[in-house]
């Protein structure tokens, strides 16, 4: 994958810190904070898949490059492992602003990995029905929706054989309650 | 002694077969498991991205459901464990965002590690050690959630967490010293980057064999679903075989204190555990 550097053309805050603020609020993180020591992207197990390693990240985001944070990879492929937040000398919880980015992201519709916003959309969806995720009905609606449903045919014949899918679909009887807390 | 109980979605799927076994091992011990009337998904992977006021109202319901007794919570997924504990951490903040936050931040919620230390529990599994599990090279593996971020979690030690370590060595295994107890095996991406996952996960086993591990024990659903479907198509890939099991910490406590059910939990494994406990005389 090609790796976005910053560019020497690249204008300095060309939104008078208008993005920074932003993903400040919504994350209620300081990522001012950055001195880059590149801890995190050191120790991040995702960071060789990313287009913007996590400090690199940062740094677009303190010079207000919107389009390139907001349409990145990098937002979607993070693993959510919360290394670099628990690493961080400066208390940066990254992957609180990850959460924070990818809700912009959508917002704007400049989601690069379609897949992933499908299986979080299906994920919500499967609370919104049963109140629990009914595990094989959220991934095979996943699935149908991202057109990968041969991708792991075996693997499933393989689960179903050992009994570890279950077909019936638990629903609570709270339902309601849960339905107005993901509306 | 009784605890309330939690088991999420995952232990209530896939993961169906860690629900029986904790449930069994903590029978044996004397203990009740008492599961939450109508628990709801803590929103686990989702919640905290897709909807901020989900990802904290949703363990709130749980823990209001929780706060109607004083029995601590006893929390065996990782994931549902994480979102419990940061919900909690949430509320101590911000104590404006739920009417019973006071309640809510009061509910002891266990992770299942914890549990098995209390000195009473502890005392117990000692005593019931019939079968103690000399032999087989174990490598603990802990995953990310539990530990981190290490305030919420309250983890003190969230680089070389030795919980799980202090459990095997009362059970008598041998256990291995590796640098990857808290590294990612891509979990949240399971099913939408399988790439990534096949390297982070292959990663650990190459380490896990390097240190000289034969099996590998976990306490997390995602941990243990990653590492055993994907090690077939990881030794394609990478053209090796490790033929790791990969088991639950209450499998293990299982075999050394010979609970019966136990011989009808291995099939629900893909690389299977059965040939390496009987080499090394362990009864499976």
């Amino acid at each position: 994958m090609e790796k976005v550097l910053l560019e020497d053309s690249m204008p300095i805050r060309p939104d008078d810190g208008a993005f920074l603020s932003e993903v400040e609020g919504l994350s209620g993180v300081q990522v001012s904070a950055c001195f880059h020591c590149e801890k995190c992207t050191s120790g991040c197990p995702v960071s060789y898949a990313m287009d913007l390693p996590p400090n690199l990240l940062i740094r677009h985001i303190q010079l207000g490059q919107r389009d390139k944070v907001l349409g990145s990879e990098t937002i979607w492929v993070c693993a959510s492992c919360i290394t670099c937040s628990t690493r961080c000398p400066n208390d940066i919880d990254l992957a609180h602003v990850m959460d924070a980015l990818r809700r912009m992201s959508m917002q704007q519709g400049t989601v690069s990995l379609s897949r992933v916003r499908a299986f979080h959309e299906e994920f919500m969806k499967a609370i919104r029905t049963h109140g629990r995720v009914h595990e094989i009905e959220m991934i095979a609606r996943y699935k149908i929706k991202t057109g990968t449903l041969l991708e792991d045919m075996e693997l499933g014949r393989e689960l179903f054989a050992r009994g570890r899918i279950r077909l019936i679909p638990e629903r609570i009887k709270g339902r309601r309650e849960v339905r107005d807390i993901v509306a | 002694m009784e605890l309330n109980y939690y088991p999420g979605c995952s232990l209530h799927g896939t993961a169906h077969d860690y629900d029986v076994g904790i449930v069994a091992v903590f029978r044996h011990l004397g203990v009740d498991l008492i599961e939450l009337d109508d628990w709801n998904c803590c929103g686990a992977s989702s919640a905290h991205i897709m909807h901020p006021r989900a990802a904290v109202e949703l363990p709130a319901r749980n823990l209001l459901i929780a706060s109607q007794s004083d029995r601590p919570l006893l929390t065996p997924c990782a994931a549902c464990f994480h979102r419990l504990r940061l919900c909690q951490a949430h509320l101590l903040e911000h104590p404006a965002d739920h009417p019973y936050a006071a309640a809510l931040t009061r509910v002891e919620v266990v992770h299942i590690n914890e549990m098995l230390l209390k000195d009473e529990i502890q005392k117990k599994i000692k005593t019931n050690i019939n079968n103690p599990l000399a032999g087989i090279k174990v490598v603990p593996y802990y995953g990310c959630l539990t530990v981190r971020p290490p305030r919420a979690m309250k983890h003190p030690d969230p680089e070389n967490p030795r919980e799980m370590d202090a459990i095997l060595n009362i059970l008598g295994a041998d256990v291995v010293n590796w640098s990857y107890k808290t590294d990612c095996c891509g979990g949240s991406l399971a099913m939408t980057r399988p790439d990534v996952v096949r390297r982070l996960s292959g990663n650990l086993f190459e380490a896990a064999r390097e240190a000289g591990g034969e099996l590998i024990v976990t306490d997390c659903p995602m941990c243990q679903a990653n590492l055993d479907t994907r090690q077939k198509e990881i030794e394609r890939e990478r053209n090796t075989s490790y033929q790791m099991p990969v088991v639950y910490i209450t499998e293990l406590l299982a075999v050394a204190m010979s609970v019966p059910e136990t011989r009808s939990w291995w099939r629900k494994h893909i690389v299977d555990p059965v040939p390496l406990l009987r080499s090394k005389g362990w009864g499976a």
